[in-house]
């Protein structure tokens, strides 16, 4: 028998391995993926929320059958300090929409929901099946891959590497380099269990409606990084993730960073009477646009996590990742309706049109970020504080004149960073967002 | 050679919970897997397959999801999968199963040759029974052989085979004559990784699903609720015993202080044996 020759190979079954291959297989191509965990999903952590929009232009019904949890009418952002959170919050009806923008989800489910639109679509899914290897010719082309199962190779036009944030095929390809410890961040979340009713009186919610808690401050310990509590169903996920680096040189542990959120003050009554089912920790690339390693090459190319596409600043991500491999998806297409090979020149084709998108324009929009508060530790910790001691001080009713109140506001702040400080603080943080 | 083997796809035990207040099994979100016990006849399937020629069907009865577990099984490197899916099944207990299995098999048997082996599991992990491979042994007619260890040789032209089965008190070994059923015991191999040709047929290969009707089965008052006299009176959970983990912050303490604090911990939920801690430390 012929060995069989594949338009495309997927490495994995994430949003971007997903939206590659659904993709493709639309178009017609013969594609398979491979993924190596039990099943589509299984390996994968996120948050999780899934921004509509990008997975609208892959799958415009998906609402009919997805699994989603409940739609975000609310956004929370919270500067906390040890006894106190200092909050925005946006909520509004506008968001209880036909088509609401953005769901929280449970991967799991999602995931493998996911996974049946790509086979449906006409792909072949090998599942428990990981790359070891990919294949090259005599000119370095990459021409498919070896797996971790007798037989094989695997033959196609175009490896498409999906593999997520530690992309060891990629990695011993030299087709990028190992991850830096301060271009990741470790995140580790548990699923709360609550009743229904209690979850929707307790954040003030009805029907599907949802909420979300974006939380920073001294809960890092001076470490760059986030926490978050996101309403499912009959759940609550919580977590928080530092940058590795940052873990490694402060000798702090991520779960006793977690512990320690949960009993917070203000995130405490949220979780009580839940019960605990489900804990995972996972590597994000938070390295941000300096980090993105090369994307394409002859015959191969990165997409979602394996890309480095993630906007720490706007915790997005799933949807860079769905978008990058829609845009691989259908550069791909692209060539093979031109009757063009897969060669890196015909494959650049990809990173020109994710220049064009939000993708990367977001990613360099905010390529001076990490770099700016791995200098500048105290832009978590001091002014979350600050904040702190200013609502204090201006809310507490104690016969102090509000005049003397404004001074001993201005004045711990210019103690704490100085006029200088403050005005640098300002000007660093405007260059790097705009 | 034609092998059958049956196999129950089963809710993963590791990860399944009763219901606290209504005693019933938990199944909503809970992962399936293929009934471990089944694995190990399915890998001695494949081996004698390899061995002697011929082809390894799978069989399983369960709702239109189990086709999961039959394409798990190809993957493996069966042959053939046939899903036997109906409402009529809905309900069965062992009785109703081993018949509806029993029709099944003769159906493949006229479709595809008379298999001259049938293997099952030892029993399932979530009914535990061990009944549904003898059902199916005596309806079919066929020698029967539980908890077999190891098959030593098969002589198709003979009709013979010779197997070693484990016995209270000791190991039986034994010649019996084809077609058989055997149901295999755990840890007497090692399920095979199969080929990447084979997870790629697996993964494209249309399941042979059959109802009822397509698998000939005409009194269905044989199968499912009405063909099942067992009836659960009441399922509970055992009681919890009284033990509990306790997380000891190990952040920023020397592991003496570790100690201590673990000492403590036992010091005051097991006082007995906090005691004969100390008593062994004193000679040290």
């Amino acid at each position: 028998m012929e060995q069989e020759r594949f338009d495309a190979i997927v490495v994995g079954a994430g949003p971007s391995g997903n939206a590659a291959a659904y993709t493709m297989a639309r178009e017609g191509l013969n594609v398979l993926q491979l993924e190596r965990g039990e099943y589509p999903g299984s390996k994968n952590v996120q948050g999780a929320i899934l921004y509509a929009d990008a997975l609208e232009r892959i799958i415009p019904d998906f609402r009919d059958d997805a699994p989603l949890e409940r739609h975000v009418v609310e956004q929370r952002v919270w500067m906390m300090d040890d006894a106190s959170h200092t909050g925005m919050h946006y909520r509004s009806d506008g968001f209880n929409e036909e088509r609401p923008n953005r769901y929280t989800i449970i991967r799991a489910q999602f995931d493998r929901w996911f996974s049946r639109k790509v086979r449906e679509a006409g792909a072949t899914v090998l599942c428990e099946t990981t790359v070891t290897e990919l294949l090259r010719d005599g000119r370095g082309k990459v021409i498919g891959v070896l797996t971790d199962r007798h037989g094989g190779p695997l033959l196609a036009d175009v490896v498409v590497l999906a593999e997520g944030v530690n992309g060891l095929v990629g990695q011993r390809a030299g087709l990028r380099p190992e991850l830096r410890p301060h271009d990741v961040a470790l995140a580790v979340k548990e699923m709360h269990f609550l009743p229904q009713e209690v979850i929707e009186s307790r954040f003030n919610l009805a029907g599907d409606e949802g909420v979300v808690i974006e939380a920073m401050g001294t809960i890092t310990r001076g470490m760059t990084g986030t926490a978050f509590l996101y309403t499912n169903r009959e759940s609550i996920s919580v977590g928080i993730g530092c940058m590795v680096g940052d873990f490694a040189e402060r000798k702090v542990s991520p779960y006793a960073l977690l512990d320690a959120f949960k009993s917070h003050p203000s995130i405490r009554p949220l979780l009580a009477d839940s019960e605990v089912r489900e804990y995972a920790a996972h590597l994000i690339p938070e390295g941000g646009y300096k980090a993105i390693p090369q994307l394409t090459g002859d015959g191969w190319l990165a997409v979602g996590d394996a890309g480095h596409f993630v906007n720490a600043v706007h915790r997005e991500g799933s949807n860079l990742a769905m978008t990058s491999g829609r845009v691989a998806g259908e550069t791909v297409a692209w060539l093979k309706r031109r009757r063009e090979p897969c060669t890196a020149a015909g494959l650049a084709e990809y990173r020109r049109r994710l220049e064009a998108s939000f993708v990367m324009k977001d990613m360099r929009k905010y390529r001076g970020i990490p770099a700016l508060l791995h200098r500048n530790r105290h832009l978590l910790d001091l002014y979350p504080r600050l904040a702190s001691q200013a609502a204090q001080t201006w809310l507490r009713v104690d016969g102090v004149d509000k005049r003397t109140k404004e001074n001993q506001i201005l004045g711990s702040l210019r103690r704490a960073r100085g006029l200088r400080g403050l005005m640098g603080d300002a000007f660093r943080l405007a260059r790097a967002w705009r | 050679m034609h092998i059958v083997v049956c196999i129950k796809q089963v809710p993963d035990s590791a990860q399944i919970r009763v219901h606290p207040v209504t005693n019933t099994i938990m199944r909503q979100g809970v992962p399936t897997i293929i009934n471990p016990y089944d694995l190990f006849a399915l890998e001695e399937a494949l081996r004698l397959r390899d061995q002697l020629g011929g082809e390894v069907t799978v069989l399983t009865m369960g709702p239109p999801m189990a086709e999961d577990s039959l394409r798990k099984a190809l993957t493996f490197g069966a042959d053939r999968a046939v899903l036997l899916t109906d409402r009529f099944f809905a309900g069965s207990d062992t009785l109703a199963t081993s018949f509806a299995l029993a029709q099944a098999i003769r159906r493949i048997g006229e479709t595809w040759g008379e298999p001259r082996i049938v293997f099952t599991g030892k029993q399932t992990i979530d009914g535990d029974t061990a009944q549904v491979g003898p059902g199916i042994a005596r309806r079919l007619g066929l020698s029967q052989l539980t908890y077999v260890a190891a098959i030593d040789e098969v002589d198709p032209a003979a009709g013979t085979m010779t197997l070693r089965r484990r016995a209270e008190g000791g190991v039986q070994e034994l010649t019996t004559r084809l077609p058989v059923l055997i149901t295999m015991l755990e840890g007497t191999n090692e399920m095979r990784r199969g080929k990447v040709a084979d997870a790629l047929r697996a993964a494209r290969a249309e399941i042979v699903t059959w109802s009822a009707a397509k698998a000939g089965i005409t009194d269905v008052a044989m199968c499912g609720l009405r063909g099942s006299p067992t009836v659960v009176k009441r399922v509970f959970a055992p009681a919890a015993r009284a033990e509990r983990a306790v997380l000891v912050e190990t952040q920023d303490r020397s592991p003496g202080e570790i100690a201590e604090a673990l000492i403590a911990g036992i010091g005051t939920r097991l006082p007995a044996l906090h005691d004969d801690l100390l008593r062994a430390a004193a000679g040290y």
